[in-house]
């Protein structure tokens, strides 16, 4: 694993003081906590009154007019998978490149991108509208002798999802598991029980992490071909399909680009609370922060590019209706969409070229939360406007409108995210406990030549 | 502790093997510990350390670990059911889709592809699961303490009582800050 420590590790930061500082995070929580989860909850319920009223009035409380039936759901779903993202990269890739600063952000990346999963599940149970349905996608065997067709690209997602969310939850239990062993030892009461059960007899033995490694390894090399599948497949729910705008081989790298350029500000999005709640700024420090921010800088530049392939190659093709599409994108009715996520996407990302930006917390932070509204924006224009400007059915002239139903299922998905996330961090340790040490000096009676 | 049902409490409490457990300190004691009970002879010794470090591994010179052989196995499977579920559904179902064949391989490598992933991750937490259990297994019920997950080393050495005294002075000299017997 990493040897190297990074230049910032002050040296007051122990084995010791790593695993008192990170337990800390999980003892009772402070009123703002509680706030905190309150309004995540608050959102939630929103959520599920404006769903049990879908469920009694029919999916015609959202905005769907012809020819736009992929809307505000499948927008929220693309989101959430895209921020789902990063997670896997900061703990997989970047294990797999030996970056010792991954450490300390990549539990909260993880959790986050298996909490990004499960809200982003919802939305195509919630866009099939009969959701005691939902198990006519699982491929199982029954009277009318059907199986489902596996030349489909939507087939494919629900196969890509499910592996995505399955792989990513392992992963993280697995990474949690040494950590909830080194809080069960500091843990009384309840909590020790609970993490006595859940850290499943782990000692730290050599031949625990004889095994742990190499299995680990083996974990890491086997995600990151699944994330960078992952949203290509979802990109395929689109480029598959032969709406202009859609029909484009650019999208799998696109979308997987845009997916981690979202979730890397997603992160700090969530890291600049939990580091000044929690105390951690000498586990969590301006270093990492500006790492992420490079990751955003070098993502969210590939997003741009691809921006503009698509308009030149809309240019160059010279297909009319392909043109007439990214017209109607740039200058028709929803323009005020695609200018947000160009300038979010495109231009934003261009500040962090300065050190200060990149330096600088609460600037990060402002920014982060523009990439996200950018990155929404950004599915919302591929999918809602290319189907709203699709020439050949201009003829049904029906204007698309998001409806109260829309906002209120998109407004509970940020509930429930937040509320797995809030739970998850005060129970659970948010920063890796056994990885944090690995990038520090080890303890020895004598300095040595030989090793950090 | 919470009590097991017979079979289930023969599997994960084996009794307790008599022993002298170390405490230290520093990595690099530990790892003169190790090198001085390897060459008095000890093969079947535990080393506990609150993270996993090279040196260890190296001092200790065990083989790789065998989970590779899990996940290798389980990928190749995942692919073979990914493979024949895609192509025997399509054929006890022939339905012609975009006039493309019953059975077309482009599309269904993306099912065998992500299949591999799901099978090969969920076999490599098995293998890691069934490898610690073995070693555990084998160790019996040994001593611990719960300053090893936070920032001290540990070694526990299997001993009868006749050889508890010559264990117990190697670890004191290779630099052990705490020794007991269990």
């Amino acid at each position: 694993m990493a040897e190297t420590p990074p230049p910032t590790t002050p040296t007051r930061v122990t084995y010791d003081y790593v695993t008192r500082t990170i337990a800390r995070t999980l003892s009772t929580p402070s009123r703002g906590y509680f706030l905190l989860l309150g309004a995540a909850v608050a959102l939630l319920a929103i959520g599920i009154v404006t769903l049990l009223y879908l469920l009694r009035y029919g999916l015609g409380l959202a905005g769907y007019s012809h020819p736009v039936y992929w809307a505000v759901f499948i927008t929220c779903f693309v989101f959430w998978v895209g921020i789902a993202h990063s997670g896997t990269l900061i703990s997989a890739i970047l294990f797999l490149f030996r970056s010792g600063w991954r450490t300390a952000v990549y539990r909260t990346a993880e959790a986050m991108t298996v909490f990004a999963v499960m809200t982003a599940g919802l939305f195509p149970l919630i866009h099939i509208g009969r959701q005691w349905y939902f198990y006519w996608l699982i491929p199982y065997p029954n009277e009318r002798g059907l199986w489902p067709n596996f030349k489909s690209p939507l087939i494919w997602d629900e196969f890509a999802i499910g592996t995505y969310f399955t792989v990513s939850t392992v992963f993280l239990i697995m990474g949690l598991i040494p950590d909830i062993a080194a809080v069960r030892d500091l843990a009384t009461g309840w909590r020790k029980k609970l993490y006595a059960l859940t850290s499943i007899g782990w000692t730290g033995s050599n031949e625990q992490w004889r095994h742990y490694s190499r299995g680990y390894l083996y974990l890491a090399a086997l995600a990151t071909p699944l994330v960078l599948s992952v949203h290509s497949v979802v990109s395929w729910d689109f480029a598959m399909a032969l709406v202009p705008g859609w029909h484009a081989t650019i999208f799998a790298p696109y979308f997987v680009a845009g997916a981690i350029y979202s979730g890397c500000g997603m992160v700090i999005t969530l890291l600049t609370p939990i580091r000044t709640l929690f105390g951690l700024e000498e586990i969590i420090t301006v270093k990492h922060f500006e790492n992420l921010a490079k990751l955003c800088l070098l993502t969210g530049s590939i997003v741009g590019y691809a921006y503009v392939c698509e308009y030149f190659m809309a240019w160059y093709s010279g297909n009319p209706t392909e043109r007439a599409a990214f017209w109607y994108r740039a200058f028709g009715p929803y323009w005020w969409a695609s200018w947000t996520m160009i300038i979010c996407n495109g231009f934003l990302p261009l500040l962090l070229w300065v050190k200060k930006i990149r330096t600088n917390i609460t600037a990060l932070f402002v920014i982060s939360i523009f990439v996200n509204i950018g990155m929404w924006f950004e599915r919302y224009v591929i999918i809602v406007v290319s189907l709203a400007g699709e020439p050949f059915t201009k003829w049904a002239n029906a204007v698309y409108n998001p409806t109260w139903a829309d906002w209120g299922i998109m407004a509970g998905s940020f509930g429930w995210f937040f509320m797995w996330f809030l739970l998850f961090v005060k129970n659970f340790p948010a920063v890796s406990i056994s990885e944090v040490k690995e990038v520090l000096p080890p303890p020895r009676s004598k300095p040595s030549k030989v090793h950090v | 502790m919470m009590a097991l049902p017979k079979p289930l409490h023969d599997l994960f409490r084996p009794p307790p093997t008599p022993g002298v457990l170390a405490v230290f300190s520093h990595l690099d004691t530990t790892l003169a510990a190790i090198k001085r009970l390897r060459a008095a002879g000890h093969t079947d010794f535990t080393v506990y350390s609150p993270i996993p470090r090279h040196e260890i591994e190296d001092a200790l010179g065990q083989p790789v670990s065998p989970v590779r052989a899990f996940t290798l196995v389980g990928g190749i499977a995942g692919c073979a059911i990914g493979a024949w579920i895609t192509l025997w559904m399509s054929a006890d179902w022939p339905i012609v889709v975009g006039g493309k064949p019953v059975g077309s391989i482009p599309p269904y490598v993306v099912i065998m592809f992500e299949m591999t992933i799901l099978f090969g991750a969920l076999s490599t937490i098995l293998g890691i699961l069934f490898n610690s259990l073995f070693a555990a297994r084998r160790l019996g019920t040994i001593l611990y303490d719960p300053r090893f997950t936070n920032d001290r080393f540990g070694i526990f050495v299997p001993a009868g009582s006749d050889k508890v005294a010559k264990v117990e002075s190697l670890l004191r000299e290779a630099g052990a800050e705490e020794v007991r017997r269990g």
